[in-house]
């Protein structure tokens, strides 16, 4: 490919102390615009590689570049949606959204323009003065991802944000999650431990081992964007599925 | 019958049962020993005929008791911020606050007397020590209990240090705060009275509760001294009300500890 990989990681070796090794010499190069699924047994160190690249976490040995630079110089760039919500419970759905501008120090007038744009790509522009508590554990989830939104980030690193969340609901932020990214254009990374989930979402499917931690086969995803309910329904789609958790099932240790 | 009907009759009927009580006492002692559990037919006119020295003794405890509190909310605030930056600080320092906390003031009282006058100071200074250890305590541990998730979404943002002590860990320790303040507030007009008692100074009117219990009871004025008692509950109850006040106002939207506005 011509383009200059967005994301490129040499040779990524993790290990914490002197434990075990979680991930070993993992390689990979995503262009823009590549949504990643990265789906593994426990303890495959998915979690894990999504802080590296966010640089959350120090690496052992290899490299992180984003657009050529350390995660650190492109920390304006990345932005992060947690397995939780973590909202903070004092501010109202607006001013949590703003919260990365006014860690950033732009000014009230921006970052107001900033939370109803991204409230509205999440649906939630009629509850910006509500307060989390209020929320359910969806729109919860929705708020953290119009807030990683609200820096235009150009990757956008998703660690297992719908695995709390019951199925109908999952299945509908997935939709929402595409229909925004056609607007926005960012490329993601997204941790799952659902095989359904990755197949919908993903351009690209990273199967990882664990004990090292290593990617152990991907599989490209051919379904045009955008998908929609249909997708799902689809004779092509349930066999990629099955497909691919065949895929993960040769990884899985063998249950007791 | 409505809750809130029931909230208000089952404290009233206690209240009566408890009045009841009372008067089966003072019946069975019989009526030379009756000036030792005075009615409250006869506190209430020690109300009346004590109303200006106990107004004034409320007053001076209550000034003592305000300035003690305040005093001890702006210094444990600023140590509690200390000791969350470091826990080589909060290692080196902690097993002399216990120290602080287990001493009885009291015995210090005399000596306190010396060193900064009976009175007024010595009462804010008795009361600042009661105060002060729920609220340093307490404030502490809400500003390193800081949920580690949100902590990570900070350093994620790259967020200074001073944003992430303003932004995140005071707002998130402000209900412990307000768990200290509580118990601070009940204690704030005993300490100020005890100290009273203890270190008060009748010069210039400046007696308080506590110096005006000493003399009613060496004047043997019993109903009197009830009144001073119900007079310093009443203090109490005002103290706590104000700072449950506070704290509603401050966490009622977002806390748990509230009931959702709306569900």
């Amino acid at each position: 490919m011509a383009a200059t990989p967005l994301v490129e990681l040499q040779d990524l070796t993790k290990r914490y102390g002197d434990g075990p090794v979680v991930l070993d010499q993992v390689s990979l190069a995503a262009q823009p615009g590549d949504f990643i699924s990265l789906i593994g047994p426990s303890g495959c160190g998915k979690s894990t590689l999504l802080r590296l690249i966010a640089g959350l976490s120090p690496l052992t040995a290899g490299a992180v570049r984003i657009s050529g630079h350390t995660p650190e110089q492109a920390a304006a760039e990345l932005a992060f949606v947690f397995q939780d919500p973590t909202l903070l419970p004092w501010l109202t759905v607006a001013q949590n959204v703003g919260l990365p501008q006014q860690l950033r120090g732009l000014p009230p007038a921006t970052r107001r323009a900033t939370e109803r744009r991204v409230l509205e790509l999440v649906r939630l522009g009629d509850r910006a003065g509500a307060y989390p508590r209020q929320l359910s554990g969806g729109q919860k989830m929705r708020v953290s991802i119009a807030r990683a939104l609200s820096l235009s980030p150009k990757l956008l690193l998703l660690d297992e944000p719908f695995g709390a969340l019951d199925e109908m609901t999952r299945e509908h932020l997935n939709e929402e999650l595409l229909a925004i990214r056609q607007l926005e254009a960012w490329t993601a990374f997204f941790v799952t431990h659902s095989v359904a989930e990755a197949v919908f979402l993903s351009n690209r499917i990273l199967i990882m081992s664990a004990n090292p931690g290593r990617f152990h086969a991907e599989i490209a995803v051919p379904f045009a964007y955008p998908r929609t309910e249909a997708t799902r329904l689809s004779r092509d789609y349930h066999d990629l599925v099955t497909e691919v958790s065949r895929v993960l099932r040769s990884v899985e240790p063998p249950d007791a | 019958m409505p809750k809130r009907l029931l909230n208000v009759l089952l404290p009233a009927a206690t209240g009566a049962l408890f009045i009841v009580i009372w008067y089966a006492i003072r019946f069975s002692i019989g009526e030379e020993m009756q000036f030792l559990l005075p009615g409250p037919g006869e506190i209430l006119a020690a109300f009346r005929d004590n109303g200006d020295s106990l107004a004034r003794a409320a007053l001076n405890t209550t000034e003592g008791a305000l300035l003690g509190f305040a005093g001890a909310i702006v210094v444990s605030a600023a140590l509690a911020l200390t000791l969350s930056l470091s826990s080589l600080v909060r290692v080196s320092l902690y097993p002399y606050l216990m120290m602080l906390q287990m001493t009885p003031v009291i015995i210090f009282a005399p000596i306190l007397v010396l060193w900064v006058g009976a009175g007024l100071k010595s009462v804010v200074v008795i009361t600042f020590l009661i105060c002060f250890f729920p609220l340093v305590v307490n404030t502490t541990q809400g500003l390193i209990s800081t949920d580690r998730n949100l902590v990570e979404l900070f350093r994620m943002y790259r967020a200074s240090r001073r944003q992430e002590i303003l932004l995140l860990r005071v707002p998130a320790a402000l209900p412990y705060f307000f768990t200290g303040l509580r118990i601070a507030a009940t204690l704030a007009p005993i300490g100020a009275l005890v100290g009273d008692y203890t270190a008060g100074s009748s010069a210039g009117d400046g007696g308080g509760l506590g110096f005006q219990a000493i003399i009613y009871s060496s004047q043997a004025k019993y109903p009197a001294l009830f009144a001073t008692a119900a007079v310093t509950c009443v203090l109490g109850f005002v103290f706590v009300a104000i700072v449950l006040s506070l704290s509603w106002l401050a966490l009622h939207q977002w806390h748990d500890s509230y009931e959702r506005a709306d569900a």
